[in-house]
């Protein structure tokens, strides 16, 4: 029996773009997600990190099923999650609960704490017993740092920190085994979020939680996750462990990323490599054929063109990679080129081609 | 003799009905030809504000602006508006935050570029187009004269924030303040538009003021470094100093507290207690006291001065950090 509490795969969502006035025709899909394969196992952090647009928080939904699939497997301890209808969907809903990225937005501004907590244990009937059901409230309150007293305010009484707090107490207070968190401390500042990121370190040592958190802030992912999976435009490029990850990035895209990010000491700045990456995301609606990243990658070659790299399994670390040639790269065999600056027009149908435009890349990247 | 002298500036919000706040409190720095200055801090520290306040841009009602900005010797703050006008865009350009909601979006690219060398350099229409291609270009944008036709929601993000930098650059101003401006950007993108900056401002000789939350993005761009917490400047070093001995107890707790990405992955970070609603008034002593480690008697009760440290460094701190202590 494997430990994972999740396995998702070949998960899909895509969404249809419709078009036309009386006839609602399909004229296309937004490949949102496209084939992700992932397991986390009970009591870790699997952290998916990717630009906007990648599809991570629509692959967070899509195993709540708060967007349905579109095709692909999702078992959650044994169950299969997408088999399951109407009211036994709702009562597994328990198990699985979400924290939102804006605290503000995802609580409704005229319900009291106490309103927006009870909503939960109403819709799995675990109301009925009223001492019961205020013990349970005070001590969830409690374990986010929460005074009893909250109970009867409204959120615009709270500071953004205490507002998350509250998005967090909403999740716990059905006693769920996997927490879904999109991007949970990206609308706070700073000094709120160290305190955030430790109260749901905290919450998973006392509570054995299990976490899929869903975030941009690659320093911030890496500081909480065990596990973390790259997205680029709909699938997963590269999956290891946190620490793995960052002194060996494997594809291509990982190392832009991992390069962009930046490092507060002018020491390191000073010195860094950067690895710039040309032109924007193409758009999921209209993706490039084979490897999705080949309109960027200083490394492409024909083969990515036509063929689409699967995640497997690199080396014994476990760590996986999808990218044809991981290995070349890796071992400076095959050296980066100029890439091309290529037009993308968000929406648009068809990349021109442009000829004479270039914007040099810095390519001078080590090889390790 | 600096290029922008701001000197204790502080802007008073008044509204009808409730009591006046005080979003920027007596902020003075200086910003050298050439030099990169940061302004750094969370939300509602007065650092937007305070370059809404040194561009004139902040409503005359309501708000009770005082205070100088000396530019090349000249008051800002005393100028007309329609004075005013001909120094901003010419001598200061200002990029924003969100490039969408600040380009016009019913205007092509090209006339909302050309605009500014309209006004300024008295260019027709036709050479200002001309020359906002070569704009384009020089900001990285493909095609340039394919998108001088087309509208902002045709750009992606990081092409939106790339024309507002051609249009702050068009006429080659001393000082450019840039408000935030890769905050609404990926992190690859982001890298992008911080490298072109750099590239311009070095080569243009052009001044900048980087406003910012992110202390990554300052470490790797700014020559001086302000920090600002509830309206006023607690500390002020060279990037290099700043980063290695931060002397306020803010300043070393917000450096504490970010998750490095090339550091050790450590078991909890280090966090500020409170939220800024803890804070006291300034006049009652140190803003940041009821949130502080290190806080004393002598930080409650008088007003705690801005001290002079070395290299034009500067702390506002009755109990600083000592030196030795690592981040």
């Amino acid at each position: 029996m494997s430990d994972a509490l999740v396995e998702i795969d070949d998960l899909k969502v895509h969404f249809p773009i419709k078009s036309g006035l009386l006839f609602d025709r399909t004229v296309g899909y937004v490949y949102a997600v496209d084939g992700v394969s992932l397991k986390i196992s009970r009591g870790e952090t699997y952290g998916l990190v990717g630009e906007s647009g990648c599809g991570k928080s629509t692959l967070g939904r899509g195993l709540l099923r708060l967007v349905e699939p579109t095709s692909g497997r999702i078992t959650f301890d044994g169950t299969d999650v997408r088999a399951l209808s109407g009211e036994r969907m709702r009562l597994f809903r328990r198990r699985i609960q979400m924290v939102f990225q804006d605290p503000m937005s995802s609580l409704d501004p005229r319900q009291s704490v106490e309103s927006l907590l009870v909503e939960g244990l109403k819709a799995q009937d675990l109301h009925r017993n009223k001492a019961e059901a205020q013990k349970r409230l005070r001590s969830t309150l409690d374990s986010v740092g929460l005074p009893a007293s909250a109970l009867t305010k409204y959120p615009h009484e709270f500071s953004g920190g205490q507002r998350q707090r509250i998005g967090i107490a909403r999740a716990l207070v059905l006693g769920p085994e996997l927490i879904v968190a999109d991007e949970p401390v990206s609308a706070l500042d700073v000094s709120i979020q160290a305190q955030v990121v430790n109260l749901l370190g905290d919450l998973q040592d006392s509570l054995g939680l299990t976490y899929l958190v869903i975030a941009h802030d690659l320093a911030v992912i890496r500081h909480i996750s065990d596990t973390i999976g790259v997205m680029y435009l709909g699938s997963l490029v590269e999956e290891a462990d946190a620490d793995q990850l960052y002194e060996r990035p494997l594809h291509p895209y990982t190392r832009a990323l991992l390069s962009a990010v930046p490092i507060p000491d002018p020491r390191v700045e000073d010195r860094r490599e950067r690895m710039l990456l040309v032109g924007d995301l193409p758009s999921p609606a209209d993706p490039p054929s084979g490897c999705r990243f080949r309109t960027r990658c200083p490394w492409s070659q024909t083969r990515c063109a036509e063929e689409r790299p699967v995640l497997r399994v690199f080396d014994d670390s476990g760590q996986r990679v999808a990218c044809h040639f991981a290995e070349q790269i890796h071992s400076g065999e095959l050296t980066p080129h100029e890439v091309r600056a290529e037009l993308v027009r968000p929406g648009a149908d068809a990349a021109p081609a442009v000829d004479n435009e270039l914007i040099p890349t810095r390519t001078d990247l080590p090889t390790q | 003799m600096p290029l922008l002298d701001v000197r204790d500036l502080s802007v008073v919000f008044q509204r009808k009905g409730t009591a006046p706040v005080r979003a920027v409190d007596g902020v003075s720095f200086t910003v050298e030809p050439g030099q990169t200055v940061g302004l750094v801090g969370e939300s509602g520290c007065g650092k937007s504000v305070t370059s809404l306040a040194i561009m004139g841009l902040l409503p005359r009602r309501g708000n009770k602006v005082t205070g100088e900005v000396l530019f090349s010797d000249t008051d800002l703050l005393k100028l007309r508006p329609r004075d005013l006008r001909d120094w901003r865009g010419r001598d200061i350009g200002m990029i924003f935050q969100d490039p969408l909601s600040s380009l016009n979006p019913v205007i092509p690219l090209g006339v909302q570029v050309a605009e500014v060398l309209e006004r300024h350099q008295g260019r027709t229409r036709q050479a200002a187009l001309k020359q906002a291609r070569g704009l384009l270009d020089a900001v990285g944008i493909p095609d340039p004269a394919r998108r001088l036709k087309e509208f902002p929601h045709q750009l992606s993000g990081g092409m939106r924030q790339r024309a507002l930098i051609a249009i702050a650059l068009a006429c080659k101003p001393r000082l450019l303040i840039a408000d935030e401006p890769t905050t609404a950007l990926d992190v690859t993108i982001q890298a992008q538009i911080l490298t072109l900056l750099k590239e311009l401002v070095d080569d243009s000789g052009t001044a900048l003021v980087m406003i910012t939350h992110d202390l990554g993005v300052v470490a790797g761009l700014c020559d001086t470094v302000n920090v600002l917490y509830a309206g006023k400047v607690v500390e002020r070093a060279h990037r290099h100093d700043l980063f290695a001995e931060p002397r306020h107890p803010y300043t070393h707790g917000l450096l504490q507290s970010v998750p490095r990405l090339d550091a050790d992955r450590g078991e909890r970070l280090h966090q500020i207690r409170g939220s800024v609603s803890d804070n006291i008034p300034w006049s009652e002593g140190c803003a940041f006291a009821p949130r502080c480690d290190r806080v004393i008697d002598d930080c409650i009760g008088d007003t705690v001065p801005l001290e002079p440290t070395y290299r034009a460094g500067a702390l506002r701190c009755t109990n600083p950090v000592p030196k030795e202590v690592p981040v």
